[in-house]
C-alpha cells in the first residue's frame, strides 16, 4: 500500500468538537406525529389559526408524499414516528434579556463560540440563536429595529409581523414542494425572520446559531429573509450537534426574496455531528433552501461549507426571475469516513439576461462519497441568460468517491452555458514537495485542501472563511497523515 | 557535513544505488554527473527522504546525525533542501503563503521567533534580488501556470529564503535556456558560503561553467565510478562517459 494511503489513513483520527450535551430541562413533545403534534407545537407557540391551517395543510400533504429516492445516498427507513418533533428548553417565563436566559444555556453557546452580549457588539454580528425547537435569544433588536430592519426569531414574527410572513412564506418553497418542505412546513418550530425594508443597506452581517441538543429531536427550522426594492443584507447560518449514537433528523427549509436591485448574501458553515468512524449517528441534513430573485437587477448569492452531517442533501437554488437578476452558488462539501454528500444547485433561467455562476468543490476522504447535483435550466423567455459551472473534485485515498450529475436545459437559443469539472487526488509529490520545505503531512494536506478551496472561501465574510479553513482541517484531520 | 558510506537503495526491489561513497564539507561544491539511469535523482531522492525509495544497505551522517532515521520534513527543519527537477504545482497556494509556511515551520523547530508578514516579506524583497524573478510570481498560486525557468528560478528563490545548510540541486539545468541558466547559476553563486555546501546533481558540463565545483563525481551504474576537480566534467563533456565505463571494467594495470 502506498504511503500516500497510509498518510490518508491516519488523518481521519479526529473526535468531533461540539459534540458535548447540556444538562437542560426540556419540555418537550411525545414522539411521533399526528394532526394532534402539529395543534400542540402550534398551541405552544401561541400561533394564529392561519398559521396552525398552513400547517396542517402541509401535514395532509406530506401524508400522500414519498421520500425522495433519487440521491445518490444510502440510509435505513427513518421512523419518522419516533422522532421527536418540539423540545424547548424549560423556561418559566419568555425571556425578556439576555439576563434572564437559563446560564446553563448561554454556557453553551459561549462553549460554540457564539459571540452573544458583549461579544456581539464588539464583532458587530447579530445573533439569533435557535437550540433545538426554539430561538433563545436575539441581539442587537433595536439597534436593527432603528433602521425599519426586523431580525427575530420566526415565533415572533409569526406574533408581531402576521402580514409580513403571510405574504413571503411559502412564495418561494411551496408547503408541497417536496417531502422534506412538506414535512418542515408542517412541523416547524422555530427559525429566523429576516425583513429589510427598502433601501436599507443591513449595517451588519445577520447570524443565526443552530443547536441540536436534546436526544431524538428532529430539528425543523424555517428562515425566510425578505429584502425589498433596493436593500442588501449579509446572512450568516452555522450549525453543530452534540455527539449521539443515533442518526437526527434536520429537516430545515430557507426561502430567499429578493425585488428590484435587492441583494441577499446567504452563507452557511455547516457542522452537524458526522456520525463516528464506522457511520454510527449523525445529523441527516435534508434541507431545502431556494431563494427568488423576483425583481430586476437582483441578486442572490449562496455560499455553503459543509463539513459536517451523516448525510447532506441540500440544493441552495435561484429563481432568476427578474430580467438582468444574478444567482451564484459556492460550494465546499467534505464527506470523509462514512460521511455522504449530494449537494449542488438549480438556477432557474426566467427574466432575460440572467446570470448564474456555480462553482462547487467537493472534498471526498475514507469511504466518503460525494455527489455534485446541479440544474441549469434556461427557460424560453430567458433571453442571452449566462450560466457558468465549474465543479471541481478533490480525492483523498483511494476508497472515497466523487461523482457529478450535471443537468442542463436549454429552452432558448440566445443563452449561453458553461461547464467545466475536474477530479483529482492529492497527489504523493504535493506532500513531498510540501514537506521538503518543512510542513508536516497534516499542514501539507491543510495547504493543499484549502487552495483547492480559495474560490469559494474568498466568497465568506473575513471571521467566517477563517472559521470555515480550520473547521475545513479538523473535518480532514486524520484522512492524511 | 555529509558523510554517504556503502549507500544501497532500490525502488520496487530494483536496485539503483550500489554502494556510493561521499564526503561532503561545509563550503564545498560537490557535482554528480553521469549518464541516464545512473543513480543521479536517486541519490538526490534518498538524501532528501522520497519514500518511494528503500534504503537497503549503509549510512548517511548529516551533521554527525543518522540521517536516514529523519522524516523528509525533519530533514528540511535541519536544513536540508532539495531544488526539485519537476517542481510540483500547489492549486490555490500562494508562493508567498507556501514559503512563509515553510520558513516558520523551519524557525520553530530551531527554537526561533516566526515572522510575521511584515517581517517576512522584508526578508523576501531581500531575497527577491538574489535572483531575477518577477515579484508577481510571489502572489501566484505555488508554480501554477509557471513556465519551465519560472518553476526553475522559484526553486532557488525558495533556497534563497529558506538558507539551508546542505542543498541538492536536481538537474535544476534541464530545461533551461542559457539565459535562464545563467540567472539560476547566479543565484546560486551569492547563496555560496563557508558554512554551507551544495550538491549539484547535472547531465551536463554546461552549468559547470556558471557554478564552479571543487569536486566532479561520475555516477555509473549506482556507485561513484570516477572522481575529480572540476576539469574531470570538462573531460566528459569532451568525451563522453564510456572511457571511465572501460575504466571500471578494465583497470589500469600498474606494475
Amino acid at each position: 500500500m502506498s504511503t500516500e494511503t497510509n498518510v490518508i489513513e491516519d488523518f481521519a483520527n479526529r473526535e468531533y468538537k461540539y459534540g458535548f450535551v447540556t444538562d437542560i430541562e426540556a419540555d418537550a413533545a411525545p414522539r411521533g406525529l399526528t394532526e394532534a403534534t402539529i395543534r400542540l407545537i402550534s398551541a405552544k407557540k401561541g400561533e394564529p389559526e392561519w398559521m396552525l391551517d398552513w400547517r396542517l395543510k402541509a401535514y395532509r400533504h406530506w401524508l400522500t408524499m414519498d421520500e425522495p429516492k433519487w440521491p445518490n445516498v444510502n440510509y435505513p427507513p427513518i421512523d419518522y414516528q419516533n422522532i421527536v418533533y418540539y423540545s424547548a428548553p424549560k423556561q418559566k417565563n419568555r425571556p425578556n434579556s439576555l439576563a434572564e436566559i437559563d446560564p446553563e444555556l448561554l454556557r453553551t453557546y459561549e462553549k460554540l463560540g457564539i459571540p452573544l452580549e458583549e461579544r456581539a457588539r464588539l464583532a458587530g454580528v447579530a445573533v439569533d440563536a435557535v437550540f433545538d425547537s426554539v430561538s433563545v435569544a436575539t441581539t442587537f433588536k433595536e439597534k436593527l429595529h432603528e433602521m425599519g430592519v426586523i431580525f427575530c426569531s420566526f415565533s415572533e414574527a409569526v406574533r408581531e409581523h402576521p402580514e409580513l410572513v403571510r405574504k413571503y412564506l411559502g412564495s418561494v418553497v411551496p408547503s408541497n414542494d417536496n417531502y422534506f418542505a412538506a414535512l418542515n412546513s408542517a412541523v416547524f418550530s422555530d427559525g429566523s425572520f429576516c425583513f429589510i425594508p427598502k433601501g436599507v443597506r443591513c449595517p451588519m452581517e445577520l447570524s443565526t446559531y443552530f443547536r441540536i441538543n436534546a436526544a431524538d429531536t428532529g430539528q425543523f427550522e424555517r428562515t425566510l429573509i425578505v429584502a425589498e426594492e433596493g436593500a442588501s443584507v449579509s446572512y450568516l447560518e452555522g450549525c453543530t450537534a452534540p455527539i449521539r449514537d443515533t442518526n437526527q433528523l434536520h429537516a430545515a427549509v430557507v426561502e430567499l426574496v429578493a425585488l428590484d436591485n435587492a441583494r441577499i448574501k446567504y452563507s452557511t458553515v455547516q457542522n452537524w455531528y458526522p456520525g463516528d468512524k464506522e457511520g454510527k449517528g449523525g445529523i441527516y441534513n435534508f434541507v431545502t433552501k431556494r431563494g427568488k430573485c423576483a425583481g430586476v437587477n437582483a441578486r442572490i448569492s449562496w455560499t455553503q461549507v459543509e463539513t459536517g452531517s451523516a448525510i447532506t442533501w441540500k440544493y441552495p437554488s435561484c429563481l432568476l426571475i427578474g430580467d438582468n437578476s444574478v444567482g451564484e452558488f459556492y460550494s465546499v462539501a467534505v464527506a470523509n469516513n462514512r460521511q455522504q454528500a449530494d449537494t449542488g444547485t438549480k438556477m432557474i433561467h426566467i427574466g432575460k439576461n440572467t446570470r448564474s455562476t456555480i462553482v462547487s468543490k467537493g472534498i471526498s476522504a475514507g469511504y466518503g462519497q460525494n455527489s455534485y447535483r446541479g440544474l441549469v435550466e434556461i427557460k424560453k423567455g430567458a433571453t442571452n441568460a449566462r450560466n457558468f459551472s465549474q465543479c471541481d473534485s478533490l480525492l483523498l485515498g483511494d476508497r472515497c468517491g466523487a461523482h457529478t450529475f450535471p443537468y442542463i436545459e436549454v429552452k432558448n437559443t440566445s443563452s449561453r452555458v458553461e461547464h467545466e469539472a475536474s477530479t483529482s487526488k492529492i497527489g504523493e509529490d504535493q506532500i513531498f514537495y510540501c514537506k521538503q520545505r518543512g510542513l508536516s503531512t497534516e499542514d501539507a494536506v491543510n495547504m493543499i485542501v484549502n487552495g483547492f478551496c480559495k474560490e469559494v472561501f474568498r466568497e465568506l465574510p473575513m471571521e467566517f472563511a477563517v472559521e470555515a479553513q480550520k473547521l475545513l482541517g479538523v473535518s480532514l484531520e486524520g484522512s492524511v497523515g | 557535513m555529509l558523510e554517504i558510506k556503502n549507500l544501497h537503495a532500490s525502488v520496487n526491489g530494483n536496485e539503483i544505488l550500489n554502494g556510493v561513497n561521499l564526503t561532503v564539507k561545509a563550503g564545498e561544491i560537490h557535482a554528480i554527473m553521469g549518464p541516464n539511469g545512473s543513480g543521479k535523482s536517486t541519490l538526490a531522492g534518498v538524501l532528501a527522504g522520497r519514500e518511494v525509495y528503500a534504503v537497503t544497505q549503509g549510512d548517511v551522517l548529516y551533521r554527525g546525525k543518522n540521517l536516514l532515521e529523519m522524516a523528509p520534513e525533519e530533514r528540511a527543519r535541519e536544513g536540508i533542501f532539495l531544488a526539485f527537477q519537476y517542481p510540483v504545482e500547489i492549486p490555490g497556494v500562494t508562493n508567498t503563503y507556501f514559503l512563509k509556511a515553510a520558513l516558520n515551520s523551519i524557525r520553530k523547530h530551531r527554537g526561533l521567533e516566526e515572522y510575521d508578514a511584515v517581517e517576512f516579506l522584508a526578508l523576501v524583497k531581500e531575497k527577491l534580488k538574489l535572483v531575477d524573478i518577477d515579484q508577481s510570481l510571489l502572489n501566484r498560486p505555488v508554480n501554477e501556470g509557471f513556465s519551465g525557468g519560472e518553476k526553475k528560478r522559484n526553486e532557488i528563490f525558495q533556497m534563497a529564503v529558506l538558507d539551508p545548510a546542505l542543498a541538492i540541486l536536481d538537474e535544476t539545468d534541464s530545461g533551461l535556456d542559457i539565459d535562464a541558466l545563467r540567472i539560476v547559476a547566479d543565484g546560486v553563486n551569492r547563496l555560496r558560503s563557508k558554512e554551507n555546501a551544495i550538491i549539484v546533481v547535472t547531465h551536463y558540463q554546461r552549468l559547470l561553467n556558471y557554478i564552479v565545483p571543487d569536486f566532479v563525481h561520475v555516477l555509473l551504474d549506482g556507485r561513484i565510478a570516477k572522481s575529480g576537480g572540476k576539469e574531470l566534467a570538462l573531460a566528459l563533456e569532451e568525451k563522453g562517459y564510456d572511457w571511465i565505463k572501460d575504466e571500471v571494467e578494465n583497470p589500469p594495470v600498474h606494475f
